[in-house]
């Protein structure tokens, strides 16, 4: 228990992850909390990268990581600027409203 | 001994304050568990040995990323509390797939497909210098193309959140240096003064344009 081992981690990242699951099926409503959920998620994913980068003795996991960063840093940019241009145009932020593209 | 303490430290906080992040009610503490989160995870990349990432994950999320979801819940005039209608009626839901995941992944992970081994003895290299020596040669590309792909995000996010409002006078700089003499001036060939008197004498009156 007090040896710490890959197992920990993952553990730990798995937990994560399935937090921000949760959090994308409880906040239904809210595209804020929706993001901050995928960036748990993308954390999480981070963490087991860089876990088995360490117990696995090469860095590629944590160069990958470094690529998870970036993506993530441009899609909650990217993600953002999209939701305050919708934030605009309809006053709202509710993923049921987002139903402009339905035919 | 001290570092499985503070594993433990590190990743109860961070799995706590990412449940908060989650059910909070507020978006504002969403925002502030998450860097509160994000700090947690930055200790347990030191306890693991990245320390590069460590404070990349500082810089980049807490500093960047973190800030900018706060600027964005502050920015926007969301009543955020009938935003939670349904909460409870997704709660089960999301606990039932959740446990489900979690269930399959520590199973997978408790089976024997991973080495269970401890951590290798660490390098005298640091790491940022190890990291620096793979990412310049091996994966000068991928990085030259992460370098893009956050140019097309910084300029894809300009280009969304820019809009022209009507009814504001601008400097139009194109028009002004598009302006050209032949479209502007207008050389009018007066008749001479001599003329002009006779056809002052001829016809009474003289339309001056």
């Amino acid at each position: 228990m007090l040896d710490l081992s890959l197992n920990h981690y993952l553990t730990v990242s798995a937990v994560l992850f399935a937090l921000g699951i949760f959090g994308i099926f409880l906040n239904r409503k809210n595209v804020i909390t929706i993001l901050m959920s995928i960036e748990l998620m993308l954390l999480a994913v981070n963490i087991n990268m860089v876990a088995f980068s360490a117990y696995g003795g090469n860095l590629e996991g944590q160069i990958f990581s470094l690529f998870i960063l970036t993506v993530a840093a441009a899609e909650a940019a990217i993600g953002l600027a999209i939701l305050v241009v919708f934030f605009r145009n309809r006053g709202s932020i509710a993923v049921e409203d987002v139903n402009v593209l339905k035919g | 001994m001290i570092d499985a303490l503070f594993f433990y430290l590190f990743a109860g906080v961070m799995l706590t304050s990412g449940l908060m992040v989650v059910v909070s009610r507020n978006p504002v503490y969403s925002v502030l568990f998450l860097i509160l989160a994000f700090f947690n995870a930055a200790g347990m990349f030191v306890l693991i040995g990245a320390e590069f990432l460590a404070m990349l994950l500082v810089v980049v999320y807490v500093g960047a990323v973190a800030v900018l979801f706060l600027f964005v819940v502050m920015m926007l005039d969301i009543n955020f509390a009938e935003m939670r209608a349904g909460f409870q009626k997704y709660l089960s839901l999301g606990l039932v797939v959740g446990g489900i995941l979690v269930f399959e992944l520590v199973t997978v992970m408790y089976g024997d497909v991973f080495s269970n081994g401890s951590l290798p003895i660490a390098i005298e290299i640091a790491n940022t210098t190890q990291l620096g020596g793979v990412l310049y040669t091996k994966y000068a590309f991928l990085f030259q193309i992460a370098g893009l792909i956050l140019l097309v995000a910084m300029i894809g996010a300009i280009s969304l959140t820019m809009r022209k409002r009507v009814g504001v006078r601008r400097q139009s700089i194109a028009d002004q240096i598009n302006r050209r003499p032949e479209d502007v001036m207008e050389v009018v060939t007066m008749p001479s003064s001599k003329a002009q008197n006779k056809a002052k004498a001829g016809a009474g009156s003289v339309d001056h344009e």
